[in-house]
C-alpha cells in the first residue's frame, strides 16, 4: 500500500491574524505555523492502515524552505519520507497542479488530504486534484477502511446524514473527524524523523487563476447586552424586537 | 451570455442556501448586462422550479435523471458543464455546500476557471476586473480576490446573502439531458443514510441553540432540545462534547467542525475557546449564557446572561413558547 498525504502548513488555531500595514499580505510575526488539523487525520489513518497492512506513507508539502519543522513533524508522527514541492503556494489550483504532478510520477493507491486548509479555507485541492487525475474524490469522509486490496469502503459526510461509498484504488480522500485519533510524536519518532528522506523538487510549471489583493478584519462587535437571570425571559423579547432574529 | 446557478434540492424544495445563490446570480447578471439561467438536478417539483422567478432566474435547465437523485460527483459535472456550454456562461454560482463547492472544484479544472468559494459579497467588475471578498483564516478575516480565468465559479458562503422576492415572477423551465453513462456513476453512494430529525438540519438553520461541557451530561440535553423546538432552530455542540459522546459528530462546530453562520447563535455552557469561535464568529447574533461572567465568549456576544444553564434555560424556553409565531 503506497500513501500519498497532502498537508499544508497554517497558523497555530490559536493565533491572533494581523495583516502588513498596507493590508496586502498575511503578517506571519510572532506566529507559530501547524500542520493543518484537519491533514493530522489524514496522517494517522494513513499511518494506521500502514500498521494494519503494510506499506509506506509519504507526505508531500508545497511549500516554501520554513515548512520543513512541520513536515519534519509528520515524518516524526511515522510518515516515511517526505517530498516538498520548493515554491510559494498561494493559489489552490497551483498546488493541486503540483500534488497531481507528484502523485502521476508515483501511483500511490491513495492520496489523502485534509477537509479544509485552515488558513484559505479553500476547501478545493482534494476535487481539483481527483479531477486532474481522472480518480473518484470522496470530500469529507470521517471513516476510512479497506475492504479487499483494490476496494476501500468510506463513509462521507452529506448535509442532513451520510453516504457510504465504494471506490477502487487509487481514488483521493479529504479526512475529517473522527477518521484517526491524531498522534503525537514521541522521542523515538522525532529522533528517526531527522534521517528519514525530505526530498526538495522543483514545481511543474501552473498558472495561477487566483489573486489575492487586499485582506480586511470583521467589524468589532458592538459590545454585550446583559441580562438579568432573574428575568431571563426578557432575551426572547429583546431578541425578536431589538436584534429582530426570531 | 447567461450567469448560470446550480441549485440543490430537497425534498422536492430547493434549498434555502441555493435561493441565496440564486438571488446572487441574477444580480452578478444584471451587473455584467447577462441573463440568469438555473440548473437544476433529480426530483425537485415542477412549481419549485418556475418560482425561482422571484429570484431573477429567467430559465431553469432541469435534469429529472432519477439516478441523480443522490449526489454523483462526475454525473453532476457532467450536466452543469453541459449546460455551462449551451448556455455560453462565464460565471457559475452555487451554494457553499459540500455538494457546490466539490462540484465548483471539479468543475474549475474542467473549464479552466477561476475558482473563490466561501464568497460573501457581490464582484467589483470595475474596469472588467473580477474581484469577490471571501472569508479566511476561519471567519477571522476576510481576502479580496481576483479571479483572473476568463470562466468564474463562485461559491456562496450560506446566509451571508439575502433572498430576494420578486413576487409572482416565474421561471421557464427546460428539461435538460446529459446522455449520463453508467461509467458516470461508478462512484455512487452504496447507501445514504439520513439523520432521524424532526428538526432543522444544522448548516441550513437561521437559528442554532448549541450546547458545551456546562450542561454536565447527555441527560440534560432536553434543555436544549426544547429550546431549539420553541424557537424552530437546529442543535449544535462544542468538541468535547461530541468527543465524549454526549452528541453525534455531526452536530460538533467550530475550528475542526462545521462551520455555521446563522442569524442567531444561543450558546449555553460554552466557555468560547478561540477554536469554537472559529466555527461560529460569522454568525450575526451570538447569545452567551455561562455561569462564569469571566467566559471569553462573552467578549465575542451580542447578548448575555451570566447564570446557572439549569435555572436560565428554563425561563428561556418558556418565554419562547410564549412568542406569537
Ligand atoms: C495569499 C496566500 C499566501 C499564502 N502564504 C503561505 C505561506 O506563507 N506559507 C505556506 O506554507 N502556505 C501559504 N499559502 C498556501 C496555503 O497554506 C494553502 O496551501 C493554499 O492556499 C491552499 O489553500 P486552500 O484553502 O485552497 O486549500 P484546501 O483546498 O482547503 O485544502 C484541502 C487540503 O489540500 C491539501 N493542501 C492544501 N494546501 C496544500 C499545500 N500547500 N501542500 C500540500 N497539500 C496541501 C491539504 O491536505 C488540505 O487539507 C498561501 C496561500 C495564499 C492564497
Ligand atoms: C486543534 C484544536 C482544535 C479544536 N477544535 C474545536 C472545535 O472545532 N470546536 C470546539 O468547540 N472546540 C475545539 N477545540 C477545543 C477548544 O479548545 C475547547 O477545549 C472547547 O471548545 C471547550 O468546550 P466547552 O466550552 O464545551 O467546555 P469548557 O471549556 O469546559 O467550558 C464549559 C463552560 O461551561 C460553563 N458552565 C459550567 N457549568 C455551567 C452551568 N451550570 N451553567 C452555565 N454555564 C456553565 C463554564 O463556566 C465554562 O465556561 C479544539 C482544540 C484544539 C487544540
Amino acid at each position: 500500500m503506497k500513501i500519498l498525504v497532502c498537508i499544508s502548513n497554517v497558523p497555530d488555531t490559536t493565533s491572533k491574524i494581523n495583516f502588513t500595514a498596507d493590508n496586502k499580505a498575511f503578517d506571519k510575526n510572532g506566529v507559530q505555523f501547524v500542520i493543518n488539523p484537519w491533514d493530522e487525520y489524514a496522517l494517522t489513518r494513513a499511518i494506521e492502515l500502514k500498521e494494519a497492512k503494510g506499506g509506506t506513507v509519504t507526505v508531500l508539502n508545497v511549500g516554501e524552505a520554513d515548512t520543513e519543522p512541520n513536515i519534519r513533524k509528520a515524518l516524526a508522527i511515522g510518515a516515511d519520507d517526505a517530498i516538498r514541492v520548493n515554491a510559494n503556494p498561494t493559489d489552490a489550483f497551483f498546488v493541486a497542479q503540483q500534488i497531481a504532478a507528484i502523485a502521476k510520477e508515483n501511483n500511490y493507491d491513495m492520496i489523502l488530504m485534509g477537509k479544509e486548509s485552515i488558513d484559505y479555507n479553500g476547501s478545493q485541492v482534494h476535487n481539483m486534484v481527483g479531477e486532474i487525475l481522472g480518480i473518484p474524490a470522496v470530500v469529507p469522509a470521517f471513516k476510512l477502511d479497506l475492504v479487499d486490496d483494490s476496494t476501500a469502503r468510506l463513509e462521507r459526510e452529506v448535509e442532513g446524514g451520510k453516504e457510504v461509498v465504494e471506490v477502487k484504488l487509487p481514488f483521493v480522500a479529504s479526512a475529517q473527524q473522527p477518521m484517526s485519533e491524531p498522534r503525537i510524536p514521541n522521542m523515538r519518532g522525532i529522533m528517526t524523523a531527522r534521517t528519514k528522506p525530505l526530498n526538495v523538487v522543483e514545481p511543474v510549471g501552473a498558472e495561477a487563476k487566483a489573486e489575492y489583493v487586499n485582506y480586511s478584519k470583521p467589524e468589532k462587535k458592538g459590545g454585550v447586552k446583559m441580562i438579568d437571570p432573574e428575568n431571563a425571559g426578557e432575551l426572547i423579547t429583546l431578541l425578536r424586537n431589538e436584534a429582530k432574529v426570531l | 451570455m447567461s450567469v448560470l446557478v446550480f441549485v440543490e434540492g430537497l425534498n422536492g424544495e430547493i434549498k434555502k442556501s441555493s435561493l441565496e445563490a440564486a438571488s446572487y446570480g441574477s444580480q452578478v447578471a444584471q451587473q455584467l448586462g447577462a441573463t440568469a439561467t438555473a440548473v437544476a438536478i433529480g426530483e425537485v417539483h415542477e412549481e419549485a422550479l418556475t418560482k425561482l422567478g422571484e429570484q431573477g432566474i429567467e430559465k431553469v435547465l432541469y435534469d429529472e435523471d432519477s439516478r441523480l437523485n443522490s449526489f454523483v460527483a462526475d454525473a453532476y459535472v457532467k450536466v452543469i458543464a453541459k449546460a455551462a456550454q449551451q448556455e455560453s456562461s462565464k460565471v457559475l454560482v452555487f451554494s457553499n455546500s459540500n455538494i457546490g463547492a466539490s462540484i465548483g472544484a471539479k468543475l474549475a479544472v474542467r473549464l479552466n476557471g477561476s475558482l473563490a468559494t466561501n464568497v460573501t459579497t457581490l464582484p467589483n467588475t470595475d474596469g472588467g476586473s473580477f474581484v469577490v471578498t471571501r472569508g479566511v483564516f476561519s471567519g477571522k478575516a476576510f481576502a479580496d480576490v481576483a479571479l483572473t480565468a476568463d470562466v468564474k465559479i463562485i461559491a456562496v458562503k450560506k446566509n451571508s446573502f439575502d433572498v430576494t422576492h420578486n413576487a409572482g415572477a416565474t421561471a421557464t423551465v427546460e428539461k435538460l439531458s446529459a446522455d449520463l453513462a453508467d461509467a458516470d456513476f461508478a462512484a455512487a453512494p452504496k447507501e445514504t443514510v439520513m439523520q432521524e430529525t424532526d428538526g432543522v438540519l444544522l448548516p441550513e438553520a437561521e437559528v442554532v441553540v448549541s450546547g458545551g461541557r456546562g450542561l454536565k451530561g447527555p441527560e440534560n440535553w432536553h434543555l436544549i432540545e426544547d429550546l431549539a423546538n420553541a424557537l424552530g432552530a437546529a442543535t449544535a455542540c462544542s468538541k468535547p462534547v461530541s468527543d465524549m459522546d454526549w452528541r453525534p459528530h455531526h452536530e460538533h462546530v467550530g475550528q475542526t467542525g462545521i462551520t455555521v453562520s446563522p442569524n442567531l447563535y444561543i450558546a449555553v455552557g460554552i466557555s468560547g475557546a478561540i477554536q469554537h469561535l472559529a466555527g461560529v464568529n460569522s454568525s450575526k447574533v451570538i447569545v452567551v449564557i455561562n455561569k462564569d461572567p469571566e467566559a471569553p465568549f462573552f467578549k465575542a456576544a451580542d447578548y448575555g446572561i451570566v447564570g446557572d444553564a439549569f435555572e436560565v434555560v428554563p425561563k428561556l424556553i418558556e418565554a419562547a413558547k410564549a412568542l406569537d409565531k
